[in-house]
């Protein structure tokens, strides 16, 4: 048996159909999810992909957070359905609150796509568990609004309590505080990172590492293991 | 242009007096007096506004026209071509049921006006014309050119453009792939923003421009109608800069990228289900162009109601909503009893569609507004029938000088010291050097089907999944080469990037171009340019690559001076398996380094020539298509038969060049030999053409040298990959560090 995954498209999804091929990939099932629609399909895990969802004019993530897909899966959320954001998913994750802080423009002004180096610093979420802590990773970025920011205190919080889940290192491509690339919610069900792991699950293709590809086994394991 | 009463039919001809400003629309007199002719009365506003942008220089191609027409004369037999030049953008087989569109367009006036906005929206256009024949845009390339690196303008125009192609292609999804960024003080007041797109469908689903089937229904969809880009075609694209007129800004359109990005969910949605009968985007000239060119390429006639047309400013005169170039927009014709269902899928995705007209029997172009009938037309005399000149050409007389002045005699370096700093200027020069800074701005990634991607010779796609078919892509042009000799300089641009599809491991299939030129006006330009065309039309027929569509671009131009003649070309090919793509950067130390080609002194045009002495004189590289022909089918078989790890193509630069882009894209450093018979200067700097360095593994040489000699193609030893300095045995040595250095810090050091 396999596991279910959603991949919803807003309008301005870019990455759905990679998400999806990622998924496939990783030996799930991808079903494809409309912002319109409340129906999760029955699916047991959901991912926000990247792109410039409604646009993003207004910021980034802020209008996607109340279409009518968010409702169910910000409820499906809290109650323990997993979901990951990448990148613009992030941004919605965010916006939505089901995880602290926020994403700013990056502190140089550009657009920035590279292959970017992470440590892995929380491998016990849904998403991570087939990474060994302190693994370090090559994810392709590419973004424009990846600074990540957060007050004093929820940034101490998310240090204190071990929910930095990935950091950049070497250079910090954003400005983010603390180099933080990703976080996780305190349950471990809801991860949002700005590297987008879907570009990185075959050798031939990107960067032609397959360092993103543990993203999809790991919560295939669980929920097929579940 | 607002006139009591409207300006009808009806009225035109009871008021034949009436004087029309077919001067400021950009109409020369004896064409008002054609137009004139053809109606047999005067045009009204509305007529003469289509006239005057679709008769425009940038539209109707009437200056370069009469030389293009060789690209279908010398056109090679080519199994590969489905669709041929004069639809929206070329079509080619690329084998398993896929075809392939690619096309190439400038937006370079723009461009310099509002470098964000007019490049932006020099993508967008681009794409819908990919969107309109029926297919999925994959991959963006964008050749661009600018003044000198180190003038203030050029940071004022270079990162606005770049932000503006990202900004527009990476909210569209499409990764972009392959380009270039050139360098040169004629490009000072007037640079090049060329864009080119790959999309790819299956046979069965090409779409053309043609309005067939009378009842059917003509339907506007995507953004609303505005008041930007309002002859834009005409003005901006046709007519020099001059500094003395007002401001032209409120002429650039104003892209969004999110909106364009629905408009390609929709239609290719419409597409899948089979709803559409013709389509035609919206670019230059607008409604104008869409619905005259709709209408002559089909069967019968076309009615259309401006009124129903959705405009974002409700005092635009018909004459503006005909002109407006507001981008996003593209017109279908539909079956009636599709309609229904195609106005869903538009609805699905918040793409705002109108029924704006019909077919119909006859073979008049109508166009109505508040009830009364503003244009009836032949729509072949508006999109076909434009005027067409024999512009007078003639040998500039500064040509035999520029020849004359031989670069090969410049001062050489004679020490190993000489020669390793001179490397490390040329390496570190704007145009050699790294440009990282400015491809970092743009997305590679995205869509999870790109195999190579800039700095790569060519960029390469995945078209499926299953069996591994790829196409790649390059675009080169050398302006400095085409000045010394425009028929030579088309045919090395030409073999530039026949070159690097084939150094990647792809087969050369088909081409396209941009040609940019100074003003046609100019009997030394229009030489450029006829010399230019026939160059890359004879290079087209030997290599047996067909031109597939293309643009022009003229009036390139700051007062009297001309941009050198920098004919662009595209080149794609076609890879059965994009496991066997060829790379770069050096992957293992011990491979054994071979040049392949034949090494002259040849230094004319040179980048040592630009960065040692700022010398532009002589003749350029010799051409021989056979030897690139050759050259191509080796790599094309080594990288096939796995008998080679990475290659490079040769080009500006040279062999130093190009391996030192190949040592820091790897990591690892090489030992070079002088062969036997060259000098060093020569072996390092010579840019002659039909050269490629591959790194060959120490198993498949006796293979791989074997296959070079059975088939006549010169190869040569010239070193090994090794250690983290590129060595020149007796000469000198840089280190890898040193070499990054120079390479990678010049573009952020002049820009960021």
């Amino acid at each position: 048996m396999t596991a279910r995954i959603g991949v919803v498209t807003f309008p301005g999804s870019l990455d759905d159909r990679d998400t999806q091929r990622a998924i496939r990939v990783a030996g799930a099932e991808p079903v494809a999810l409309w912002h319109k629609d409340k129906d999760l399909k029955q699916v047991d895990a959901v991912v926000l992909c990247g792109g410039f969802s409604y646009g993003d004019y207004l910021r980034a993530g802020a209008i996607a957070r109340f279409s009518p897909v968010m409702d169910t899966v910000i409820d499906q959320a809290k109650a323990g359905l997993p979901v990951l954001g990448i990148c613009n998913g992030f941004q919605i994750l965010t916006e939505a609150h089901l995880l602290p802080g926020g994403m700013l423009g990056n502190d140089h002004l550009h657009f920035i796509c590279r292959d970017q180096k992470l440590r892995v610093e929380n491998a016990d979420t849904s998403w991570t568990s087939d990474y060994a802590a302190g693994q370090e990773i090559h994810i392709p970025l590419k973004n424009m609004d990846g600074r990540y920011v957060a007050d004093r205190r929820t940034l101490d919080e998310l240090e204190a309590e071990g929910r930095v889940a990935f950091r950049y290192l070497d250079f910090n491509p954003n400005g983010s505080l603390n180099d933080i690339a990703g976080i996780t919610n305190a349950a471990g069900n809801v991860v949002g990172l700005m590297p987008h792991p879907e570009h990185a699950v075959e050798s031939l293709i990107g960067t032609g590492r397959t360092d993103g590809l543990p993203f999809f086994t790991s919560i295939l394991k669980k929920l097929v293991n579940a | 242009m607002s006139r009591t009463p409207l300006d009808t039919v009806e009225h035109a001809t009871a008021t034949p007096d009436v004087e029309l400003p077919w001067a400021e629309l950009g109409l020369k007199k004896d064409e008002y007096e054609r137009v004139v002719e053809i109606l047999g009365r005067r045009p009204t506003g509305a007529e003469l506004a289509m006239y005057s942008v679709m008769w425009s220089e940038h539209c109707s191609y009437k200056s370069s026209k009469v030389h293009l027409r060789q690209f279908g004369e010398k056109a090679p037999e080519s199994d590969a071509m489905l669709v041929g030049i004069g639809e929206n953008a070329g079509v080619v087989d690329v084998g398993q049921g896929y075809a392939v569109t690619f096309k190439v367009e400038s937006h370079n006036h723009p461009s310099y006006v509002e470098p964000y906005q007019g490049a932006a929206t020099g993508v967008g256009g681009i794409v819908r014309d990919i969107i309109a024949m029926g297919a999925r845009p994959v991959a963006v390339v964008d050749p661009l050119r600018f003044g000198a690196a180190d003038h203030p303008d050029t940071k004022r125009v270079l990162p606005g453009v770049v932000a503006g192609i990202g900004g527009y292609g990476n909210c569209l999804g499409l990764p972009n792939i392959g380009g270039e960024v050139v360098f040169d003080a004629c490009y000072q007041g007037n640079p090049l923003v060329n864009a080119g797109a790959i999309g790819v469908m299956r046979h069965e689903d090409i779409h053309l421009a043609k309005a067939s089937g009378a009842g059917n229904k003509v339907i506007l969809y995507g953004a609303r109608t505005g008041g930007d880009g309002i002859g834009g075609a005409s003005i901006l694209a046709s007519e020099t800069f001059d500094d003395a007129k007002p401001s032209k800004r409120p002429a650039v359109q104003v892209g969004d990228p999110f909106q364009e990005k629905l408009l390609i969910e929709c239609t290719l949605e419409a597409f899948a289900e089979k709803l559409v009968v013709g389509i035609q985007d919206l670019g230059a000239a607008g409604l104008s162009c869409a619905t005259s060119e709709l209408a002559s390429n089909g069967s019968g006639g076309m009615r259309v109601t401006l009124d129903d047309v959705p405009l974002r400013d409700s005092t635009l005169s018909p004459e503006e909503i005909l002109m407006s170039e507001s981008q996003e927009r593209m017109c279908a014709v539909v079956e009636p009893e599709k309609v229904d269902r195609f106005l869903e899928i538009c609805d699905k995705w918040d793409v705002i569609a109108t029924v704006i007209g019909e077919v119909t029997d006859g073979d008049r172009l109508e166009i109505f507004w508040h009830g009364g009938k503003i244009v009836d037309v032949d729509p072949r005399t508006v999109a076909h029938d434009g005027p067409v000149y024999e512009r007078p050409y003639a040998r500039p007389d500064w040509q035999d000088a520029l020849q004359a002045d031989d670069a090969n005699k410049l001062p050489r370096p004679q020490t190993g010291d000489e020669l390793k700093d001179q490397v490390l200027k040329l390496v570190g020069s704007p145009n050699q050097a790294s440009k990282q800074w400015i491809t970092q701005q743009y997305d590679h990634f995205v869509q999870g089907n790109t195999v190579l991607a800039q700095p790569e010779d060519s960029g390469m796609i995945r078209v499926d999944e299953e069996s591994g078919l790829g196409v790649a892509i390059a675009t080169d042009g050398n302006g400095r080469y085409a000045k010394l000799d425009p028929y030579t300089g088309a045919q090395l641009a030409l073999a530039e990037a026949y070159r690097n599809v084939a150094t990647t491991g792809a087969k050369p299939l088909a081409v396209s171009d941009c040609l940019n030129f100074g003003s046609p006006e100019d009997p030394a330009v229009m030489w450029q340019f006829a010399e230019a065309v026939r160059g890359l039309a004879d290079g087209c027929l030997q290599l047996g690559t067909p031109v597939t569509g293309g643009n022009v671009s003229l009036y390139n131009q700051t007062g009297e001076a001309a941009i050198h003649p920098t004919p662009v070309v595209a080149v794609l090919g076609v890879i059965d398996d994009v496991a066997r793509r060829t790379p770069v950067a050096f992957q293992e130390d011990g491979q054994l380094l071979y040049l392949l080609g034949d090494t002259r002194e040849e230094f004319g045009g040179s980048a040592w020539s630009q960065v040692i002495h700022d010398h532009l004189g002589g003749l350029p590289p010799k051409v021989d298509l056979e030897r690139e022909r050759l050259l191509g089918e080796i790599l094309i078989s080594a990288s096939r038969d796995g008998m080679i790890d990475s290659a490079h193509d040769l080009s500006d630069g040279g062999l130093v060049q190009a391996v030192v882009e190949s040592a820091l894209l790897g990591g690892k450093g090489a030992r070079l030999v002088v062969p036997d018979g060259l000098d060093a200067f020569t072996f390092l700097f010579s840019e002659s053409a039909g050269r490629a360095v591959v790194a060959v593994p120490r198993s498949e040489e006796v293979r791989f040298n074997d296959m070079c000699g059975a088939r006549g193609l010169p190869v040569t030893r010239i070193g090994v990959v090794d250690g983290d300095a590129v060595e020149v045995q007796g000469e000198f040595s840089l280190s890898l560090t040193e070499l990054r250095e120079a390479h990678e810090g010049t573009i952020p050091g002049l820009l960021a």
